[in-house]
């Protein structure tokens, strides 16, 4: 090794918090630099030709691996859906790559292998390539799996991925609840012997994205707001910009069994992770257009217009809280829960 | 969600905030001393809600806070030793040392795990006979009866190799302090959950001889605000006394058992707190008869020498001197993902809260 770093790697490094950020200023953006990559959205946003292509991807290590609403496959072939998804692509191939321990179940690896098969079909994407490492026992946990994606991307979606479009007035939307992932992985761990009925919210939300595509063109970013919660993503959403952004806590649903245990706990709804959850900025006179639309689909029936983009505040998001009182919203920092996803 | 939802009530809140605009004229200072009630005040928004006259103050409620450096240091020593298992609440890991944190050492392989109950550790211990399990035991008259209680039973089951590391405080030194400091404090909002366990009387002193208003508030932010209300009440009219608002889960006795417990197995000692020093009798020191299970009896380790921080004024910020603003490091240097000073760390601490919700 060339250079001398005498920091080592902390779990919040891998957060999707500010330490995260941090590590890919710091590390991956200073070596791999190029200018693509430092537009840093879900996807990378390619041309080949005169199309545009949506590629992207994600590691999944989530424990346990089998949970209530889900499991380790479901969450790769959704995860990676989803970051193509929100930048306006159609998502078409996927890759899948296991790392798996030595001494993992047969069976486990064909239920979750089965699952990817189920979700990947009802996504409409196809699995076409991938690859298989085997470590020694106790060299990691279970199984890990990557999984890589390529989507088509109109050409009039191009700033969705940057909201570069965003306008003072607009509406900002959530599909649904908030925090049901974070607390559905919570509770299956037996570390806090909690017993609850939290389903994590894990879906591909392509067809849902679609459908809202399709009755408006004034969609003007979207972001799935995995780890660090709907909060991460709002307040990055204003960052450096010459807007800001207000939210009415009343109009963002949490489930009441999330809520119990946030409350227990002390984690705040708008911080915890999802796996099914878009925020969208839209329009604000075809907002009520795009809210309907997404009603139908199952994965948007709970979908409400949480705030607005403001003059105020340039660079900050608020929210109004469910007392009538002001607080601001910033991004996860350090970690919340570890091997969320 | 019953027991929660009423205490959120807007029209309530709309109510009392205007009973307090009616009564409130004097400029004062009231001052939390729970980093549960830190966390609310800022969550719900509750200053902005408040007339200007009235100032929140955070005070030294953060047992991640208060914590010392030295404690820091010394767990880590602690941590590198063979065969230990150091086990903590969350928050403690990321609290910076003279020159490393437990996290750190985490990650160059010691053995270190965060628990939800000292009681997971005391099963940590069970199991794990050949290990030496450390649980480091910090926080206030809330936490520490389960962490008498642990030791209590390692006592029972005759264990060998649990131990405690205290740094466990009480409150009422520290609120006298500040007082006799010179900072401005009309009333404090006392802490709900201390109280739950030791009862109301300990406040006598403060609202008598040294006139400040004392009011034992609860969590939810019409608690806060009732609170709020009957200390502007208290201070308007010159009437200092200790009142619950609290009363749902506070008794002016206390909790008799948990405090039989704490009296069983620990003494008071002389204490560090950040920002305040070594206050007489404000800390729990661990009885001799336990001794076997006092980590700092059963380990013999070097501490390496204690370096604080220039520019971090976590100790003012403390005593309500300063406010996280005033901080040069603030937001800066010191953030929650790369805390400098203790109060950055926990999210009960004040510049966390401060940042995250700077309401």
């Amino acid at each position: 090794m060339k250079t001398k770093n005498k920091e080592s790697i902390l779990l919040g490094h891998g957060s999707g918090g500010k330490l995260s950020h941090d590590l890919i200023d710091k590390v991956f953006v200073k070596h791999f630099s190029n200018p693509i990559l430092s537009v840093q959205t879900d996807s990378a946003i390619v041309s080949l030709g005169q199309s545009k292509l949506a590629f992207t991807t994600d590691s999944f290590v989530v424990d346990p691996i089998f949970f209530p609403g889900g499991n380790i496959g479901k969450l790769a072939v959704c995860g990676t859906v989803n970051d193509l998804a929100v930048s306006g692509a159609s998502p078409l191939f996927i890759s899948s790559a296991f790392i798996i321990e030595e001494g993992f179940s047969m069976d486990a690896l064909e239920e979750i292998s089965e699952t990817m098969a189920i979700e990947a079909k009802k996504a409409g994407v196809e699995i076409v390539t991938g690859d298989t490492k085997v470590v020694n026992k106790g060299k990691c946990d279970k199984v890990f799996i990557n999984t890589s994606g390529i989507g088509i991307l109109d050409k009039k979606y191009l700033n969705i991925s940057t909201g570069e479009n965003i306008e003072i007035g607009d509406k900002i939307i959530v599909n649904g609840s908030i925090g049901d992932h974070g607390m559905a992985i919570l509770s299956a761990r037996n570390e806090l012997n909690l017993r609850s009925n939290i389903e994590s919210d894990c879906a591909c939300l392509n067809h849902l994205i679609k459908d809202a595509l399709e009755v408006s063109d004034e969609i003007k970013f979207m972001r799935d707001a995995t780890r660090g919660g709907i909060a991460t993503v709002l307040s990055e959403l204003v960052k450096d910009k010459n807007y800001g952004l207000v939210v009415d806590e009343d109009s963002v649903f949490v489930n009441e069994n999330v809520r119990g245990i946030c409350e227990m706990l002390g984690f705040d709804p708008f911080y915890v992770a999802n796996e099914g959850k878009i925020i969208m900025v839209v329009g604000k006179d075809d907002a009520d257009k795009i809210l309907s639309k997404m009603k139908e689909n199952q994965f948007g029936k709970d979908a409400a217009i949480i705030g607005e983009i403001t003059d105020k505040h340039h660079g900050k998001g608020w929210i109004n809280t469910e007392i009538g009182g002001k607080r601001i919203i910033d991004m996860l920092s350090g970690e919340q829960l570890p091997r969320i996803c | 969600m019953k027991y929660i939802d009423e205490y959120r009530d807007k029209e309530i809140v709309k109510r009392i905030v205007a009973n307090i605009k009616k009564i409130s004229k004097k400029e004062i200072f009231l001052m939390e001393v729970c980093g549960g009630h830190t966390m609310a005040i800022h969550k719900f928004g509750i200053p902005s809600l408040l007339p200007k006259n009235i100032k929140l103050l955070s005070g030294p409620g953060c047992p991640v806070c208060v914590s010392s450096r030295k404690f820091i240091d010394q767990s880590i020593s602690y941590s590198r030793l063979p065969d230990v298992i150091i086990t903590t609440y969350g928050d403690l890991i990321r609290v910076p040392g003279s020159t490393s944190s437990l996290n750190k050492e985490k990650a160059k392989g010691a053995d270190i795990r965060i628990v939800y109950s000292v009681l997971d550790a005391l099963t940590m211990a069970q199991n794990n006979q050949d290990k030496k399990v450390v649980f480091l035991g910090i926080g206030f008259e809330t936490t520490a009866p389960s962490s008498a209680v642990a030791i209590f039973n390692a006592n029972k089951l005759n264990l060998k190799n649990f131990s405690l590391f205290s740094s466990h405080k009480v409150m009422p030194p520290a609120m006298k302090a500040l007082i006799n400091e010179g900072v401005k404090i009309d009333g404090y909002i006392a802490p709900g959950h201390v109280s739950t366990i030791t009862g109301s009387a300990i406040y006598k002193d403060i609202a008598e001889k040294y006139h400040a208003a004392c009011v034992v508030a609860g969590f939810e932010p019409v608690d806060l605000l009732q609170s709020i209300y009957m200390l502007v009440k208290q201070i308007e009219t010159n009437d200092y006394k200790v009142e619950i608002e609290y009363k749902r889960v506070v008794k002016p006795e206390g909790n008799l058992k948990a405090l039989k417990m704490l009296d069983e197995i620990f003494y008071l000692r002389d204490d560090w707190w950040r920002g305040l020093g070594i206050l007489p009798k404000s800390g729990l020191g661990i009885r001799e008869e336990y001794a076997r299970f006092d980590a700092e009896k059963v380990f013999n380790v070097e501490v390496e020498e204690t370096r604080e921080d220039k520019g971090c004024i976590c100790g003012e910020i403390l005593k309500g001197l300063k406010t996280p603003k005033d901080c040069k490091l603030f937001g800066k240097a010191c953030t929650p993902g790369d805390p400098v000073g203790a109060c950055m760390v926990s999210n009960e601490g004040s510049c966390y809260a401060f940042y995250r919700y700077k309401s």
